[in-house]
């Protein structure tokens, strides 16, 4: 194993970037400079969190790669930090998403880069440290300082009603997650203990326990999100830049997935229990309704932010169907979802950057100037739709296995969102790629080049390698996933 | 006994009072930078005095006792009076010279009025907490309205002392109710006195109330808030920047006190005020301030709403709400004293800056100023990890400690509609185009520098080291 502290450099190194990069004077010329320093920043970050999964030991289900120092003195908060088979790959999805994102801002964010720079690597760190945080008040402060830096991204960065769409998503999730707080605390007040690890014992009073669920579920309702929570989604990815979507869309949606996991299923197993029938009755009303107001969109964005709500949905089954298939389909539908939705935002950005519009209506016949675009785009298109051999087939299958289990009603209604998936990307893939080019504008679009290869060919190659090899990534979270369910079942037998 | 005469001077409010006197007499003898040098020499006997405070033990208070009280808590809150003096009065120094207000008088009256704060803090007499109210209202009138010739800081002047005056009437109105049932003005002693008996007859009833009114004006708390926005507008900027930082902390303390210890047996009589007074201050404060243009009337109901959250933690009333109150004031105090360095430093066409809309592109022209505005705005916000949410949380964890869940998501939802108003700050910085650019100049002293420097380093590095903080508040008792 390994003796130095491997998770606070993961957490800390993009901070350390940020501080360097504070230092550069920025002009025109020295832009450049934080540029790279940013890129080598966050791809270190990368190559230190690939060793977490290769040296990750497979055979044990708590957290691992633990440190614990002391941190207040009054009461029992510790900087507590590690890693098991379910966060580990929340992280790995963290910092292999941000050089892409920094990638993908290279040439498009003209002004004020510095800051920029600055707010995607202070994201990084907060998500990295949300994620590996086994105190609850660690993860709280990182859950609520995720805010900040998108605040600035959509806000700085955003398109035309970036101002809306910022205070939008800032005030809505901080709503929810001020009331996370009083359950955190209330929490704290039942048992003198936030370590996560230790609270995932069952030790609240049925009562208690419908309480802070609703606490916990109005937070992780808004963050993830869910009908009818979700309406500062749309807003926030269309007027976002390419990579803040990137980010939303790839790991802030995922903090509320993990959030459920943990807290719901992990600590109120009994009230989790009584609310699963109003999960998935949201869950399918989220697929179907969300699918079918995609399908109306003519905002290539907005029609993928749309989509992510239906897939978040298959996500909110799978979790709170409580059993192996459901979960481990509700992981990999997440671990699928934050590459191929990532992508989908980061094809967008492609011709964004060339024509600067994102109505459906002004492209179509791409094909014909565009092939490689047009292939990458339907490699991610498919993986959207749940082909087979790609990431989203694995997540999505798994999760109608395990809802077979449960009630056949929530398989209909998944299924039913699964076709209205294949609907809204297929015919929106239609539009924007086959047929003639039939506006002049797209005369003389070029196809994607080195950088965009560079960021788009990686995520390429994940998605099928998701698809193909799918127990890579559901071996280490087996027991991981096994350890909630047997608390879990344990908890409501009794 | 010959020794007790020296040690009389070696008590801290004793001392303070002598310095001011002699500060007093230094700046009329002064012909020259009157101004600057008794400022100087203020700063010196307020370090003084802190010194004094933190050594002082309880023999020399001996003498005292049936006047004023001593404790950790007492001390603590004199500390944090004293820094907040300090700080504001290096910060405002460039600030009076820039207008042209040369005054000596200031900083005396500054002087003064924290003298009557430390009395007020320690007061365990109903007779000497009106007369130490007296003495710092008294200075702060005058403050308020020393630049004589604008008639808007003679407005606020006129307007602080009737709006005062009537509160204190009120107040010595209660003091008399509870003097005339109670037949002492000895906190101690009304305590004893009231521990005989399982109810307050309706005198006394009607006294707490009066005195409850007096004391809610003093912390500026809803519905007696109405003169705070309007003073702080008026009062020249660097005395706006000395009311909202320091008095504040001495009449939180001795709200806290005043219904911890004399009444310290009927927590349902006053609880039920002070919840009302808490729920109104937060709601209000988060509301009004969201349709203000002007920055200072914008601070004045970001303080009425920070009054509203440390009224919780009295709502508390347990240890750990004392613990909150001591925390929540420490960094109440530092974010007042880090946005008026940067305030009285801040000026738009060599003005200094009022509307906020001014500070659109302050962003591009000054980087760091406005970063630092941000994170004292997220931080007054209450978002982690800055020093506010720790505050708040220390507050939130006193409430759930005593089972007011319905008081804490109340706060909680006011902390998110305030947070509204803070992030529009950070929008006019950051997202707003600005069309004039570099016409706001940011020009700071060396030594108003370091307090914002200090001050800023406490609100982001509070979270690495916290328990040197929390471990004082943890020990004080009231």
């Amino acid at each position: 194993m390994i003796d130095w502290p491997l998770v606070s450099v993961i957490i800390f190194l993009p901070l350390i970037g940020a501080l360097i990069i504070l230092f550069i004077k920025e002009d025109e010329l020295t832009s450049i400079n934080i540029k790279w320093a940013a890129l080598l920043t966050t791809l270190g970050t990368f190559i230190l969190s690939l060793i977490l999964w290769l040296q990750f030991d497979y055979s044990n289900p708590s957290y691992q790669y633990e440190e614990k120092f002391s941190w207040f003195d009054d009461f029992n908060f510790f900087y507590h930090v590690g890693v098991d088979g379910i966060s580990l790959f929340m992280i790995l999805l963290s910092t292999f998403l941000t050089p892409l994102c920094i990638l993908a801002s290279w040439n498009n964010i003209k002004k004020r880069v510095k800051e920029y720079m600055l707010s995607f690597l202070f994201l990084e760190t907060v998500m990295i440290g949300m994620f590996a945080s086994i105190d609850i008040l660690l993860f709280y402060i990182f859950f609520e300082a995720v805010l900040i830096p998108m605040y600035l991204i959509i806000g700085i960065w955003g398109g035309n009603r970036r101002i809306y769409a910022s205070f939008k998503f800032f005030l809505y999730t901080l709503l929810g997650s001020v009331l996370m707080l009083i359950a955190i605390i209330v929490m704290y007040r039942n048992t003198s203990s936030m370590s996560i690890e230790f609270l995932q014992g069952n030790y609240f009073s049925y009562n208690t326990q419908l309480f802070l669920w609703l606490a916990f579920f109005a937070s992780f309702a808004v963050k993830i999100p869910m009908w009818p929570f979700h309406t500062w989604l749309p807003d926030a990815h269309v007027e976002a830049p390419t990579a803040g979507s990137v980010i939303l869309a790839g790991v802030l949606l995922k903090m509320g997935g993990y959030g459920f996991i943990r807290f719901s299923l992990g600590m109120l197993p009994e009230a989790t229990e009584f609310f699963i029938p109003l999960i998935m009755t949201l869950s399918i009303v989220a697929i179907v309704y969300t699918s079918l107001v995609a399908l109306a969109q003519t905002d290539i964005k907005k029609l993928i932010a749309y989509s992510s709500v239906a897939h978040m949905g298959i996500v909110t089954i799978g979790i709170f169907l409580v059993n192996q298939q459901g979960l481990e389909g509700a992981m990999m539908q997440m671990i699928s979802h934050g590459l191929v939705s990532a992508a989908l935002f980061l094809c967008v950005g492609v011709i964004y950057d060339r024509m600067h519009t994102r109505e459906i209506e002004f492209y179509g016949g791409l094909v014909q100037r565009m092939p490689l675009y047009a292939t990458v785009f339907m490699i991610f298109m498919l993986g959207s739709v749940g082909l087979p051999g790609t990431s989203g087939f694995i997540g999505e299958f798994l999760v109608i296995v395990g809802a077979f289990k449960f009630s056949s009603y929530v398989v209909i209604g998944a299924a039913f969102g699964i076709i209205l998936s294949a609907v809204y990307m297929l015919y929106l893939y239609k539009r924007i790629i086959f047929g003639t080019i039939t506006n002049n504008k797209l005369a003389d679009i070029l196809d994607i080049n080195t950088r965009e290869k560079i960021i788009l060919i990686p995520l390429a190659i994940s998605v099928i390698l998701l698809g193909i090899f799918p127990n890579l990534f559901l071996d280490p979270m087996r027991l991981s996933l096994e350890l909630i369910i047997t608390n879990y079942e344990i908890a409501n037998a009794k | 006994m010959l020794n007790n005469i020296y040690n009389i001077f070696f008590i801290p409010e004793i001392f303070l009072a002598c310095s001011s006197f002699v500060c007093l007499l230094f700046g009329l003898f002064l012909k020259k930078n009157a101004f600057r040098q008794t400022s100087n020499l203020a700063v010196f006997v307020l370090l003084l005095t802190i010194l004094l405070v933190y050594y002082d033990s309880e023999s020399n208070f001996a003498n005292y006792k049936s006047l004023f009280s001593h404790s950790s808590f007492i001390n603590f809150f004199k500390i944090l009076a004293l820094l907040g003096s300090i700080a504001s009065i290096i910060i405002s120094k460039d600030y009076f010279l820039g207008i042209k207000l040369k005054n000596f008088e200031i900083p005396v009256l500054f002087l003064f009025s924290t003298l009557g704060m430390m009395l007020m803090i320690a007061s365990n007499n109903l007779m000497s907490m009106y007369l130490a109210i007296e003495l710092q209202s008294l200075s702060l009138y005058v403050a308020a309205a020393i630049k004589r010739d604008s008639i808007s800081s003679a407005e606020s002047g006129v307007k602080y002392f009737i709006l005062g005056a009537l509160s204190s009437g009120i107040l010595l109105y209660g003091f008399s109710l509870i003097y005339g049932f109670t037949g002492s003005m000895n906190f101690n002693e009304i305590s004893f006195y009231l521990s005989k008996y399982d109810n307050l007859n309706l005198g006394l009833i009607f006294g707490l109330v009066f005195v409850m009114v007096g004391l809610a004006f003093k912390v500026s708390a809803v519905p007696f808030h109405m003169w705070t926005p309007d003073v702080y507008e008026g009062a020249p900027n660097s005395i706006t920047g000395f009311f909202a930082i320091v008095p504040k902390i001495a009449a939180v303390a001795l709200i806290y006190r005043f219904c911890l210890v004399p009444f310290e047996n009927f927590y349902l009589e006053w609880s039920q005020i002070i919840l009302f007074l808490s729920i109104a201050s937060m709601f209000l404060g988060a509301i009004a301030a969201i349709a203000q243009s002007n920055i200072k009337r914008l601070l004045a109901y970001s303080s009425i709403g920070h009054i509203g959250y440390i009224l919780i933690a009295l709502v508390a009333a347990n240890d750990d709400g004392i613990k909150a109150a001591s925390i929540y004031m420490f960094s109440y105090m530092i974010m007042n004293v880090a946005i008026f360095a940067i305030l009285l430093s801040l000026k738009v066409k060599n003005e200094y800056l009022i509307n906020i809309s001014d500070l659109k592109g302050l962003s591009k022209s000054n980087p760091i100023v406005s970063l630092s505005i941000s994170i004292i705005m997220l931080s007054m916000a209450g978002i982690p990890p800055f020093i506010g949410f720790f505050g708040k949380f220390y507050v939130f964890i006193a409430a759930i400690e005593q089972e007011l869940y319905v008081l804490s998501v109340l706060g909680v939802l006011a902390s998110v509609i305030s947070a509204f108003y803070y992030l529009r700050i950070i929008k006019i910085m950051y997202f707003d185009e600005s069309i004039s650019e570099g016409i706001i100049n940011f020009q700071i002293s060396f030594q108003s520098k370091i307090i914002l420097s200090l001050s800023l380093f406490v609100i982001i590095c509070f979270i690495f080291y916290p328990s040197l903080l929390i471990n004082i508040s943890a020990s004080l008792t009231i």
